[in-house]
């Protein structure tokens, strides 16, 4: 029997603003500009909008965008957690509404001032007592304050149990880098990688270089779905939702789920591979491109594995094989991804899957028919599916 | 050596009191009242028989190092860099992260045996940092 709601809705535009280390405008300028361009990338009047979905981190409220759009009235209106892990989780929302008949457009986005505004890797604190402050504060009163602190824990462990290197690292920074050399909007455009500079780098959170970390950008990304039938009509080749899910497992913490007796996969990513190969009916061999969540390098190969592209430990041989190329088995990141083209939270690799999907990649490999796109990793996150008509 | 600049937890009714057997020098570990498992990080219920009664006992502080990372960028006030993070297997099961102290970072190794050497900042401030246990070395 098929999944409820397998090929039920699409990705019918994706708007995106400039990326910048400096925007100058607000936040929910940005938003509106990207939730514009998505509207008219599709055909969709905003005035036809009725949905939106976007992150607890971001400063845009809804109902704020609505009204700054012009959008109609609102029958759909949530924000999904846990940073990056949201990212295909505000596609799932959507999907769920639109599938449903509770929405029939609906508008997932993430603006962001995340270079000149307020930057991911400074430090967190607080005052108020929550769950999730508890939580935090077993890791800074020992200076352990930043994501990449958090993952190169994992990392490192990993690493070691399965002789992963730096130079395996480096290999995953210099494929994305690559393609962002035929990205305009990429910050890593016009400036190639090559291993010595990658081992040059310094060391932040040993055992990841600078070039293990994503970038920090001022920008915005939306996305916009209806259903399939709808998409059909609509300006641009859809791309079909095969399949779509949030994960978290047990022993989840955010970014630190140190206390699981191994460390060296991601439980969570291998549910949300399940859920989504489950649900599309597909499996790792129909999968011909993916958007692999990559916050930092370390992340890609450990997900070669939760995804099912190759067995534990064998992440690394892929990369060595260079199946993340666009030449190999499994070109990833083609825009660059949030090592190499912005950091707008994985939405921004969701729409180079949408664009994978329609033929428009500025590195396009041939053949593509199913992409795979995660949501942030060592958090609850999520997996997508999609498809050409 | 640290200054007060140290971001203090929270004191709230789940973790307050292993704080406070910090305080006295205790790496506290909390306990199942009902089927004796323990559990860290600490929380109010136990997940394997769902009973909110607990205690807690006190370990040995002795360990070996499950994983590490050596923290270079971003240099926050008051600590040493390059600063050492590390998950400590406790020799009782549970798991838990500090700071290694008194060892080179060259010199960790995965499974390294630790110690747990309570610190006091100058505020008087404790929390529980590790060093390599004595004797075990060469």
């Amino acid at each position: 029997m098929s999944h409820f709601l397998k090929d039920k809705t699409a990705i019918a535009g994706i708007g995106l603003t400039e990326f910048s280390k400096k925007s100058g405008v607000s936040e929910l300028s940005l938003a509106a500009q990207a939730t514009l361009r998505a509207c008219d990338d599709a055909g969709v009047s905003p005035s036809e909008i009725n949905g939106f979905v976007s992150y607890t981190l971001d400063s845009t409220d809804e109902i704020e965008l609505a009204r700054t759009v012009g959008a109609g009235d609102l029958k759909l209106f949530t924000k999904v957690n846990y940073g990056g892990g949201a990212a295909v989780g505000t596609i799932l929302h959507a999907v769920m509404a639109v599938a449903t008949g509770v929405a029939n457009n609906v508008i997932c986005y993430r603006a962001m001032n995340g270079r000149s505004g307020q930057r991911m890797g400074q430090g967190v604190s607080g005052q108020i007592i929550s769950s999730d402050l508890v939580h935090w504060s077993w890791y800074m009163p020992y200076g352990m304050l930043t994501p990449g602190s958090w993952v190169a824990m994992i990392a490192n462990k990993y690493m070691q149990r399965y002789g992963v290197t730096c130079e395996d690292l480096g290999r995953v920074a210099i494929s994305q880098r690559n393609y962002a050399q035929n990205n305009p909007r990429a910050a890593g455009y016009g400036n190639p990688l090559t291993m010595e500079d990658y081992l040059a780098s310094k060391v932040i959170a040993d055992p990841l270089r600078l070039y293990d970390f994503c970038q920090e950008t001022d920008g915005g990304c939306a996305i916009l779905i209806t259903s399939a039938e709808r998409a059909r009509d609509l300006k641009q080749k859809p791309a079909i939702i095969r399949g779509v899910a949030q994960a978290s497992t047990q022993g989840q913490e955010q970014m630190t789920s140190y206390y699981r007796d191994e460390l060296d996969s991601l439980p969570e990513m291998e549910l949300a591979a399940r859920l989504v190969y489950e649900q599309s009916g597909l499996g790792p061999d129909d999968i011909n491109a993916a958007c692999l969540y990559d916050a930092f390098t370390a992340e890609v190969i450990m997900q070669l594995e939760s995804f099912g592209f190759c067995g534990r430990g064998e992440g690394k041989d892929m990369v060595r094989d260079g199946a993340l190329d666009i030449d190999g088995r499994l070109p990833n990141n083609t825009h660059g991804g949030l090592l190499s083209e912005s950091y707008i939270h994985g939405m921004n690799n969701i729409a180079e899957g949408a664009r994978l999907i329609r033929g428009t990649s500025t590195s396009q490999p041939a053949g593509v028919e199913h992409v795979l796109v995660s949501s942030g990793v060592g958090v609850p996150t999520g997996a997508l599916i999609l498809g050409r008509d | 050596m640290a200054q007060s600049f140290r971001m203090k937890p929270p004191m709230g009714e789940d973790n307050g009191w292993w704080w406070k057997q910090a305080a006295e020098g205790k790496l506290a570990i909390q306990r199942c009242q009902s089927c004796q498992t323990l559990r860290h990080p600490p929380r109010p219920v136990c997940g394997e028989c769902h009973s909110f009664e607990w205690d807690h006992i006190t370990a040995s502080g002795r360990g070996t190092l499950c994983s590490y990372t050596v923290l270079h960028h971003p240099q926050f006030p008051g600590f040493d860099y390059p600063l050492i993070i590390i998950l400590v297997d406790l020799e009782e099961g549970t798991r838990f992260t500090s700071q290694l102290i008194n060892c080179a970072p060259e010199d960790v190794t995965f499974g390294m045996r630790l110690e747990m050497i309570m610190h006091e900042d100058p505020d008087g401030f404790r929390l529980p940092m590790f060093q390599p246990a004595q004797g075990a070395a060469a």
